[in-house]
């Protein structure tokens, strides 16, 4: 047998708790506390170095959480971001209510472009009226940025969601068509950020980079941050195709020969109708919602996001041209 | 074809639990297992969801694999699979019950150099697999010295594709001694060395039934337990002023609803060591003017004290002229206020170091101009030997250099201080990261 020598020089109190907890951050859960701090380092960096920010909140839970981030990265000051919401035209009533209450009870001021207006300039062309207008967002965002001269974009992306997300940058920056190049990427090393942009250019900043989708709801639940309903369990007409529920609306149909059922059931991510899946779900606290997600084997987007099953390399394609 | 998807480590079933966070990067050369390692914790920690593993089962089976191959889980890009290579470093993350973990996944090109000292910049922990056929090589010692230049102070060896040498005890503790006596060299103080197999899980998160030899920890026990955050709160107080907070009562820039019964003027940033105490003294730099800590809040939680990484707002007893880039230190032991630094610097953009141009160097929350007065020496990665007077410096050099500087700047070593003791230079025309530095 060999001796226990494995480890050789680990200094002995490395492995004294007592120290460990003494030394770290304020209470149980420090790894929500470094997320929080990190990522309000990063919004007040934004704010120091920026001259017009806007933070893209379409009430989703990511953008709440952000949005309650930016609260307490500079109270009592207000936040000092205007929000963005590219509207698809194609979104739950429940979340635009949510959206709007939110961003006044922050007291923000909200821009929401849409894009049904890209549509009547004739920027955006659809195919077919009921297409999905997720990918065409691009255009109205990039629209925006420029109307309103915005030089830098919060995003709640998180690198957890998708392979090309994995890569992104918190500080990425963006040219004027709003493209992310993967191989031209300014190196990152440790809080040190570099936010120089030339005119035309724009960041994109993503300050939940490091957050998974488990983070974001243990941090939900331990800040009490207030959700759309539709991310907690509710009756839903949906039809089945294949493994996705795919939700039943004016917009989304059934298809001849389909039939339709209603399902308990919630949504993992929330966003255009027409490419958003709920999944079966009981889950009506957030505690459930957790336990849900801890025992889960689909990825978040996987299981909800009609979008990125197209192809394997669907986000990495779409980032490429002005996605978020 | 499928490896098991029982799972082998139940998931906590509470909401909650204390759980603390270790970044840590991996190391090693091409073909040393790297992504068969990271897509087996990843595996075998039940982070990795069914439809990821279909969507590997199918890429397996198109490309005629018998097993399931691991690696794919972490295939980047599609420009990536195009050239069979990486592009970059990528970020994955997985969960025990005891810790969150963010892994910094450097590939192992010729670009190594900058992205593994990228990667190392944040990290707590390097893992670096070495081939057991192979031994301790070139690269080996190469990452080695690169963690240790990042100040990533605990190492674990991961003595790799032990299958392939009969398992056999006496490789793994050649291997084993043969790095000990280098790291110790170089003065590495925090060694863990283990005898694996990535690609059929062997002492990753279960431990080896090949090797009954071997009675440590395994991978992840290691990754649970080791304590490789250092305490920087014992650290003489650094607080670098990231943004001034002031409102004033009925102005509109504070918010609703507010406690705010005067005017509020506070100091927002995030505390890189120390503790910042209500009642303490602290001196502010550049002015050198003291004062005594007022308030320390997060939002409208008022703290008694402030531990290093937390980011909160603070508020002093008196009014005096601070702003972004300034510092609140301890008032008996002062960072040195430098307008000359000693350096060693990575350089990491593709176009050369033009000596006689002038480059902005972010420190903190402060950025300055700086020019490259003097190159001392550049470090051959691979036999460590000193090259003295480099007449260039070109993408994955390191070089001991002499900065000048047209302000100051309030610095610490880098192996005292990872905050106050890094930097990174910005070319002004491109506004490309060019390089980045740590203080010696």
């Amino acid at each position: 047998m060999l001796d226990t020598t494995q480890i050789i020089i680990e200094n002995q109190n490395h492995l004294n708790v007592d120290d460990q907890s003494r030394i770290s951050l304020s209470n149980a859960n420090q790894h929500l506390d470094w997320l929080e701090s990190e990522a309000i380092f990063i919004l007040r960096e934004v704010a120091a170095e920026f001259k017009n920010p806007v933070l893209l909140f379409s009430g989703g839970k990511d953008s709440a959480v952000l949005l309650h981030l930016a609260y307490k990265a500079f109270h009592p000051e207000k936040i000092g971001f205007v929000l963005l919401h590219i509207d698809t035209g194609h979104n739950y009533g429940e979340v635009i209510e949510y959206r709007d209450r939110i961003a006044q009870c922050y007291d923000s001021m909200l821009h929401v472009r849409s894009v049904e207006d890209s549509i009547r300039r004739g920027t955006v062309r659809l195919r077919d009226p009921l297409e999905s207008r997720n990918a065409h967002q691009s255009v109205t965002l990039l629209e925006a940025i420029e109307e309103l001269a915005f030089d830098v974009c919060l995003g709640g992306a998180r690198r957890d969601e998708e392979k090309a997300r994995a890569k992104e940058r918190v500080f990425s920056l963006r040219d004027e068509f709003g493209q992310w190049d993967p191989k031209n990427q300014r190196p990152e090393l440790w809080m040190l950020f570099n936010t120089r942009i030339r005119p035309g250019e724009h960041m994109r900043v993503f300050p939940l980079s490091n957050w998974t989708e488990l983070d974001i709801w243990q941090y939900i639940e331990r800040e009490g941050i207030e959700l759309p309903p539709l991310y907690f369990a509710h009756d839903r007409t949906v039809v089945r195709r294949g493994e996705i529920l795919a939700p039943v609306t004016e917009i989304t149909p059934p298809k001849p020969g389909e039939t339709t059922e209603t399902v308990r059931c919630r949504f993992r991510t929330v966003g255009d109708i027409s490419c958003t899946a709920p999944v079966e779900s009981t889950a009506v606290t957030i505690d459930e919602i957790i336990a849900e997600i801890r025992s889960c084997k689909i990825t978040e987007r996987g299981a909800t996001r009609l979008d990125d099953r197209a192809s394997e390399a669907a986000m990495e394609q779409r980032k490429k041209e002005g996605y978020f | 074809m499928t490896a098991p998807l029982t799972p082998n480590l139940t998931p906590s079933e509470s909401g909650n639990s204390a759980k603390s966070l270790l970044r840590f990067i991996t190391a090693g050369s091409v073909d040393d297992g790297k992504s068969s390692l990271i897509g087996r914790l990843l595996y075998d920690t039940q982070s990795i969801h069914s439809d990821q593993i279909t969507a590997i089962q199918q890429t397996s089976a198109k490309r005629g694999l018998s097993e399931l191959d691991l690696s794919l889980l972490t295939d980047g890009l599609q420009a990536e699979r195009e050239q069979g290579i990486t592009i970059d470093i990528a970020y994955r993350y997985f969960n025990t019950e005891q810790r969150k973990f963010i892994i910094g996944d450097a590939p192992g090109h010729e670009q190594y150099t900058r992205n593994m000292v990228t990667a190392a910049s944040t990290a707590d922990l390097a893992i670096l697999l070495v081939d057991a056929r192979k031994g301790v090589v070139t690269q080996t010692r190469r990452h080695t010295y690169l963690a240790h230049l990042l100040g990533v102070n605990a190492i674990v060896l991961a003595v790799n594709k032990m299958d392939l040498v009969d398992w056999r005890q006496d490789i793994y503790q050649t291997i084993r001694d043969d790095y000990l006596a280098f790291a110790a060299s170089l003065g590495i103080e925090q060694i863990c060395a283990l005898p694996i197999c990535a690609l059929k899980g062997d002492n990753i998160v279960h431990a080896s039934r090949s090797m009954n030899w071997y009675d440590g920890p395994t991978l992840i026990d290691h990754l649970n337990r080791v304590s490789a955050h250092r305490d920087r709160s014992e650290n003489p107080l650094r607080f670098p002023v990231q943004r001034v907070a002031r409102v004033k009562l009925g102005n509109g820039a504070a918010i609703k609803n507010n406690d705010l019964n005067k005017e509020f003027r506070g100091y927002q940033g995030t505390l890189a060591s120390g503790m910042l105490v209500v009642g303490d003294e602290v001196l502010a730099l550049p002015s050198r003017l003291a004062a005594k800590i007022k308030s320390v809040k997060l939002a409208n939680q008022s703290l008694p004290h402030a531990t290093p990484d937390l980011s909160v707002v603070v508020e002093l007893d008196r009014e005096i002229d601070i702003s972004r880039g300034d510092m609140l230190v301890a008032k008996n032991d002062l960072p040195e206020t430098v307008r000359e630094i000693h350096a060693d610097i990575c350089w990491l953009s593709e176009e050369p170091l033009h000596t006689r141009r002038k480059y902005l160097i972010k420190h903190t929350t402060r950025t300055v101009r700086c020019l490259f007065s003097d190159l001392h020496y550049r470090v051959d990665v691979n036999t460590l030997q000193k090259h003295l007077k480099p007449s260039d410096i070109v993408m994955n050099d390191i070089v001991r250099v002499e900065l000048k500087l047209q302000q100051p700047l309030f610095v610490d070593h880098y192996a005292e201080n990872r905050v106050t003791g890094s930097f990174i230079i910005i070319d002004e025309a491109t506004h490309a990261t060019i390089a980045a530095g740590v203080i010696v």
